[in-house]
C-alpha cells in the first residue's frame, strides 16, 4: 500500500492513563450512593409526605405567588435601580446628594428588618389620600382596611433591591468608553438618546450577569416576607402546612424542590440574554454571518 | 462674499487655570482644507473639540457657517444654547476621532445609518441604500454586516468617514485619524480623505502625515503652546518655515 504524501498518516497513539482520576470517581460515587441509601432508607425524610405534597395545588399555588413576588420585586427595583444610577451620575448635586441617601439607608439596614416596617406602614399612615394641602382631596384609600400585604412584601423588597440594582446599574454605564459618548454626541444625538441607544445596550453586557444573580438572589429572598406578615409563598405555605401535619423535614425539601425548578429555568433565560448582549464582542463570525459566507462561497445571490 | 465656513476670532480654552487654548485665529472657506500640525499638548484636537461644541471656549468667538457655536446672542449678551439646538448644531458638523469610536454593538451598516434614522428622521430604506452608497465609496461594500471588532482599523476608520458623511456635514473635523493605524493602513484611510477633498468637502484635520498636507491642504497651520505660531499654503511652510519652532518641529517629523 502506498502513503499518499500530501495526506500523512494519522497518528495512533496510546493515550495516557488517568488512575487517579477513576479512582477519585469511584470514591465519590460510593459516597453518593451511600447517602442516597441512607436517605431513602431513613423515615424521618418522611418521603411519602414529600410525594403526597410536591404537586399540592396549595405548593404549587404558593409557588406561583413566589414567582409573582419576585417578578414586581424585580420589576420595582430595576426602574428605581436605574433612575437612581442617572441620579448618582447627574452633573445636579440634588439628585446625586438624594440617590446617595437612598443607598445609604436601604443598603445599611437588613431587608428583614426593612419588610417588619413596611408591614407596620398601614399603622404608621392610616390612610393615602391625594389632593392638595388643606385643600381638596381627589383621592382617598384606608390602608388599613385592606388587605395589602403582597404589594406591601412587593414594595419592600423591590425598594431594597433597587439600592443594589443601582450600583450594579452605574457599574455598567461607567463600563461604556468615553468615547462612545462623544461619537453619540457629534452625530447630534440628544443626552437621552446616547443613553438608550448607545450607552445602556453596551452597559447591558457589564449589567446581565449580575442582575441574573440579584433575580435568583430575589426568589430566595421572598422567603423572608414573613415579616411583613405575606404567608402565602412558597416557604410560608411550606411551613403553614408542616405547622398542621407536624411533618417540617419532608415540607422543607418540597420546597427547596421547587425553588431549585425555579431557578433552572431562570439560569437559561439568562443565558441566552447574555448571549443577545453579548454581540460585536467577539471577533468570531456569528452563525447567521457564517451562513451568509459559506452562501456567498457557493455562489448563491447576495440577500 | 461668503461667510467662511469656520470662523475662529481670538479663540481660548481654559480647562480650570491650565490655558489650552490662548487666542487662536483662523478662518476656512467653503470647499477648503485646512491641515493642522504641532506637537502633543498644543491645543489641536481642543481646537476641534470646540468647533463641534464638545467642549465650550473660554473667550474670543467661534463660527461655523456664520453660525456663533454653542451660544446665542441677544441684547450684547452671550446666552448658552439648550442642549437641544446646541445637538441640531452638531448634525451639520461631521467628526472622525483618532479611536473610531464606532459603536461595538451594531454592524457597520447599523452604524452609519444610527444617526440618519434616529437624529434626522430618515426613512429606514432611504437611509440604508444611502449607507450602502457611502459604504461602496469608502470601498467596504462586503463589510456590511461585519460588526467593528471583525474590521482592520483601516477598515473601522473608513466606516467611521462614512459614518460622518452619512448626515451630510457641512464640514467634517478630522482628529488624526491615522495615529491609531498600523503603517501599512494608513494609505487607505488617506485615500478615501482625498477623494472627499476632492469631491469638495470643508475638511479641518489635525494630522502627523506631512505628505497628505503637502498634496491636499489649502491651508496648513502649526500650533504649539495654544496658538498659532504660522500658517500659510502648505508648500511655503514645509519647505520654507520661517518660525524657529516649526523649523524644529518640522525637522524632527521628516
Amino acid at each position: 500500500m502506498t502513503v499518499d504524501s500530501a495526506s500523512p498518516a494519522p497518528i495512533d497513539a496510546v493515550p495516557l492513563r488517568h488512575p487517579w482520576r477513576w479512582l477519585a470517581a469511584v470514591v465519590i460515587i460510593v459516597l453518593v450512593a451511600l447517602f442516597v441509601y441512607g436517605a431513602a432508607t431513613n423515615a424521618a425524610y418522611g418521603w411519602s409526605t414529600y410525594r403526597e405534597y410536591i404537586f399540592d395545588q396549595r405548593i404549587s399555588e404558593a409557588a406561583w405567588n413566589t414567582v409573582q413576588l419576585t417578578f414586581w420585586a424585580m420589576v420595582l427595583g430595576v426602574l428605581l435601580g436605574v433612575l437612581l444610577a442617572i441620579m448618582r451620575l447627574s452633573p445636579n448635586p440634588v439628585f446625586t446628594s438624594v440617590a446617595w441617601v437612598y443607598l445609604w439607608i436601604f443598603r445599611g439596614t437588613p431587608v428583614y428588618v426593612q419588610l417588619v416596617f413596611w408591614g407596620l406602614f398601614p399603622t404608621l399612615y392610616q390612610h393615602l389620600q391625594l389632593g392638595v394641602p388643606f385643600g381638596p382631596s381627589f383621592f382617598h384609600v384606608d390602608l388599613q382596611g385592606l388587605s395589602i400585604s403582597f404589594i406591601l412584601a412587593a414594595v419592600g423588597l423591590g425598594l431594597n433591591e433597587a439600592a443594589y440594582m443601582a450600583e450594579i446599574i452605574r457599574a455598567g454605564i461607567n463600563s461604556v468608553p468615553e468615547g462612545q459618548f462623544e461619537a453619540s454626541t457629534a452625530l447630534g444625538m440628544s443626552w437621552w438618546m446616547t443613553m438608550r441607544r448607545t450607552v445602556l445596550p453596551q452597559a447591558m453586557r457589564v449589567i446581565i450577569p449580575p442582575t441574573g444573580n440579584e433575580v435568583i438572589s430575589m426568589l430566595k429572598t421572598t422567603s423572608l416576607v414573613t415579616a411583613v406578615p405575606y404567608s402565602l409563598e412558597l416557604y410560608g405555605r411550606a411551613r403553614d402546612i408542616s405547622g398542621v401535619i407536624f411533618k417540617p423535614i419532608p415540607l422543607l425539601l418540597v420546597a427547596a424542590t421547587w425553588y431549585l425548578a425555579i431557578t433552572s429555568v431562570l439560569m437559561v433565560g439568562q443565558y441566552y440574554l447574555e448571549r443577545y448582549f453579548s454581540r460585536g464582542i467577539s471577533r468570531k463570525l456569528t452563525s447567521k454571518q457564517l451562513e451568509a459566507l459559506a452562501a456567498a462561497q457557493t455562489g448563491a445571490a447576495h440577500p | 462674499m461668503t461667510a467662511p465656513m469656520v470662523l475662529a476670532e481670538a479663540v481660548c480654552k481654559n480647562f480650570g487655570a491650565l490655558k489650552v487654548l490662548k487666542g487662536v485665529t483662523l478662518h476656512v472657506q467653503k470647499g477648503e482644507v485646512l491641515v493642522i500640525v504641532g506637537p502633543s499638548g498644543s491645543g489641536k484636537s481642543t481646537f476641534l473639540r470646540c468647533i463641534n461644541h464638545l467642549d465650550n471656549i473660554s473667550a474670543g468667538r467661534l463660527y461655523v457657517d456664520g453660525r456663533l457655536v454653542g451660544y446665542r446672542e441677544a441684547r450684547g449678551k452671550l446666552h448658552e444654547l439648550p442642549p437641544r439646538d446646541a445637538a441640531k448644531q452638531r448634525r451639520d458638523v461631521g467628526m472622525v476621532f483618532q479611536h473610531f469610536n464606532l459603536f461595538p454593538h451594531r454592524t457597520a451598516l447599523e452604524n452609519i445609518v444610527e444617526a440618519p434614522i434616529h437624529v434626522k428622521k430618515v426613512k429606514h430604506g432611504r437611509a440604508e441604500a444611502r449607507a450602502r452608497e457611502l459604504l461602496d465609496q469608502v470601498g467596504l461594500s462586503d463589510k456590511a454586516a461585519a460588526y467593528p471588532a471583525q474590521l482592520s482599523g483601516g477598515q473601522q476608520q473608513r466606516v467611521a468617514i462614512a459614518r460622518a458623511l452619512a448626515m451630510d456635514p457641512k464640514l467634517i473635523l478630522f482628529d488624526e485619524p491615522t495615529s491609531a493605524l498600523d503603517p501599512e493602513l494608513v494609505g487607505e484611510v488617506l485615500a478615501v480623505m482625498k477623494k472627499l477633498a476632492g469631491e469638495g468637502m470643508t475638511m479641518l484635520v489635525v494630522t502627523h502625515e506631512m505628505g497628505f498636507a503637502r498634496e491636499v491642504a489649502d491651508q496648513l497651520v502649526f500650533m504649539d503652546g495654544g496658538v498659532i505660531v504660522e500658517s500659510g499654503h502648505p508648500r511655503d511652510v514645509l519647505s520654507d518655515p520661517q518660525h524657529e519652532r516649526t523649523k524644529a518641529f518640522l525637522s524632527k517629523l521628516l
